[in-house]
C-alpha cells in the first residue's frame, strides 16, 4: 500500500471549509438551544402540565424517536411545499434539528423531573409558590443537573447528525467534503478533514457544555 | 499415386472446412451484403439505461434505441435481433463482428473514432437548462438572482459554476432524485441536467413540466460501425436522413424523450 498524500487543494477550497464550519456550528447552536427549550416544555406537560395537552404531545415525542432523522428532514424540505410551506435548506435543517432534538431531550429531561423527590414539590408549596413557581424554581434546575450528562450527550450526536442536511444542499462541514471530493477526486483527504474537523467540534462543544454544567449549577463544582 | 490423391483431396476438403468454420472475415466480407444475406440485423443495444433501452415487465426490451434499431432493419428489409450489451462492452462487440451495429447511446469521441466509424446523430444528448415555460432564461446571464438545482460533481455543475454569474445561486443535490425532488417541490427555479434526466421528470407528469432552455454541452448519440464499410454507414445515414424528413424519428423522440427533435440534430 503506497498513497501520496496531496493537501495542495486545501488552499482553494478554504472558504468552503470555513462556509461549512460555520453552517454546522451554526445549526448546532440553534438546534441546541431552542430544542432544549422545546424539550423543557414538552417535558413539563407530559409530568405537570395540562392533562388535554399530554396525549398530543406523546404523539409528536414517539412520532420523532421512532423515525430516521433524514426521513423528518426531507418531509418538511422536499414535502411541505406540496401544502404551501416553503423554507429554504438552513431554515429546514434549523427546523428538524430543533424538532428531533426537542423530542429527545423531552424524554431525557421528563426522566430527571420524574426522578425529584416529591419532597421538592411540597417543599415549594410550603413556600406558598404556585405550581409554575414551583417548577421553575425548585424543581427544573435539580433536574437539569441529574440528567446533564445524558442531555449533553445528546447535544453531540444531533451535532453529529447534522452531516445528513448536506442531502438538502445546505452547505455544511460534510457538504464542503463531498463538494471537495467530487472536484479534485482527493477522497481521502477530503474525508479525513472533515473527520478531523467533526471530531474536534464534538470534544469541543463537549467541554463548553461540562463548562456550562459547571455555571448553570455551581453546587457541583462546589462539592 | 491413388492414396496421394485421396489425401490431397482431404486435406483440400479440410481446408475449405475450416474456412467455413472461421467465417466471413469482417474485413473481407461487405457488411451491408452479409446482413441481406443472412436476412437479419444484429444490433447491439443497452438494456439499463432508460429511455434508451430497457427491459419492461414482460422481459421485452424497449426503448428509443430499440425503437430505431427496428426502423433501420425494416427500412433495409431484414429482421433485427437485438442484442443486450452494458456501455463498457459495446464497442467489442462490434469490433469482435457479433453485431452489426452499435445503437446504444453512443457519443463520439476521438479515441472510439479511432476504432468505430460512426453514422449521422440519431438521438439528442445534451446537458442544459431546464425550467417551467413561464421562466425567460434564454442563456447563463438570465440565471442572474436565481436559484438552479444541479447534482453535485456531474459535468453541468463544472461547466455552470464556471459561467454562472455571482448573483445566481446553484443548490447541490446529492444524486438526480434530489435534484428532481428540488425542482419539482419548488426550492429551485431551474435545474441543469441532462436531456434524458428531464425526460424521466416529464413521464411523471408533474405539474412543473422542465422545458429546454439553453444547451451547456451537446453530445449527441451516433450509431457505431465497423471501419470502412462505406456501403452500410451510406445505407444507415440514408435511412437516419430519411427518418428526420419523414417525421418518423421526431415520434420516437417524442415517445421516448418526452420533446421533440432540437433543430439541429
Amino acid at each position: 500500500m503506497h498513497y501520496i498524500f496531496d493537501f495542495s487543494w486545501v488552499w482553494d477550497y478554504g472558504p468552503v471549509i470555513l462556509k461549512g464550519l460555520f453552517v454546522t456550528v451554526e445549526l448546532t447552536l440553534v438546534g441546541a438551544v431552542a430544542g432544549v427549550l422545546l424539550g423543557i416544555l414538552c417535558a413539563w406537560i407530559r409530568t405537570l402540565g395540562p392533562e388535554m395537552l399530554r396525549p398530543p404531545v406523546a404523539a409528536y415525542v414517539e412520532l420523532i424517536r421512532n423515525t430516521p432523522f433524514m426521513i423528518q428532514l426531507f418531509f418538511i424540505f422536499f414535502g411541505l411545499p406540496s401544502v404551501g410551506v416553503q423554507l429554504s435548506e438552513l431554515q429546514a435543517a434549523n427546523l428538524a434539528m430543533i424538532i428531533n432534538l426537542g423530542a429527545y431531550s423531552c424524554e431525557i429531561i421528563r426522566a430527571g423531573i420524574e426522578a425529584t423527590p416529591k419532597g421538592q414539590f411540597e417543599a415549594g408549596a410550603a413556600l406558598a409558590l404556585r405550581p409554575l413557581q414551583t417548577f421553575r424554581l425548585v424543581i427544573l434546575v435539580p433536574a437539569l443537573q441529574r440528567i446533564w450528562p445524558a442531555l449533553s450527550s445528546q447535544i453531540v450526536i444531533v451535532m453529529l447528525g447534522s452531516a445528513v442536511v448536506s442531502q438538502i444542499a445546505a452547505e455544511d462541514v460534510t457538504f464542503a467534503a463531498n463538494f471537495i471530493q467530487s472536484r479534485t477526486f482527493r477522497a481521502f483527504e477530503a474525508y479525513m478533514l472533515s473527520t478531523a474537523i467533526y471530531l474536534l467540534f464534538a470534544i469541543a462543544l463537549r467541554q463548553l457544555l461540562n463548562q456550562m454544567g459547571r455555571w448553570i449549577f455551581p453546587k457541583v463544582a462546589a462539592r | 499415386m491413388q492414396r496421394r490423391t485421396f489425401i490431397s483431396r482431404a486435406l483440400a476438403a479440410a481446408a475449405v472446412f475450416a474456412a467455413t468454420l472461421a467465417g466471413p472475415l469482417p474485413a473481407l466480407a461487405d457488411a451491408l451484403d452479409s446482413i441481406k444475406s443472412s436476412g437479419k440485423l444484429r444490433v447491439a443495444v443497452p438494456q439499463d439505461f432508460p429511455p434508451f433501452g430497457s427491459v419492461g415487465a414482460d422481459m421485452a426490451a424497449k426503448g428509443y434505441d430499440i425503437d430505431m434499431a427496428t426502423l433501420i432493419a425494416e427500412k433495409l428489409g431484414v429482421k433485427v435481433e437485438l442484442v443486450p450489451v452494458t456501455s463498457a462492452n459495446r464497442i467489442p462487440y462490434l469490433q469482435t463482428n457479433k453485431v452489426d451495429l452499435v445503437i446504444s447511446s453512443l457519443g463520439k469521441n476521438p479515441e472510439r473514432e479511432k476504432v468505430v466509424d460512426f453514422s449521422a446523430a440519431y438521438a439528442p444528448f445534451y446537458n442544459g437548462v431546464f425550467a417551467p415555460a413561464g421562466l425567460d432564461i434564454k442563456s447563463t446571464d438570465d440565471l442572474a438572482g436565481r436559484t438552479v438545482g444541479v447534482t453535485r460533481g456531474a459535468i453541468e455543475d463544472l461547466e455552470l459554476t464556471k459561467v454562472a454569474p455571482p448573483s445566481a445561486t446553484i443548490k447541490r443535490y446529492e444524486d438526480n432524485n434530489g435534484t428532481i425532488s428540488a425542482f419539482l417541490s419548488g426550492q429551485v427555479e431551474a435545474v441543469a441536467t441532462g436531456n434524458v434526466v428531464a425526460a424521466a421528470i416529464l413521464e411523471r407528469n408533474p405539474p412543473k413540466r422542465p422545458e429546454p432552455k439553453f444547451l451547456i454541452k451537446n453530445s449527441p448519440c451516433y450509431i457505431g460501425l465497423g471501419k470502412n464499410e462505406p456501403a452500410l454507414l451510406e445505407m444507415v445515414n440514408g435511412i437516419i436522413a430519411a427518418a428526420k424528413t419523414d417525421g418518423s424519428l421526431n415520434k420516437i423522440a417524442e415517445k421516448w424523450l418526452g420533446t421533440s427533435l432540437p433543430a439541429d440534430l
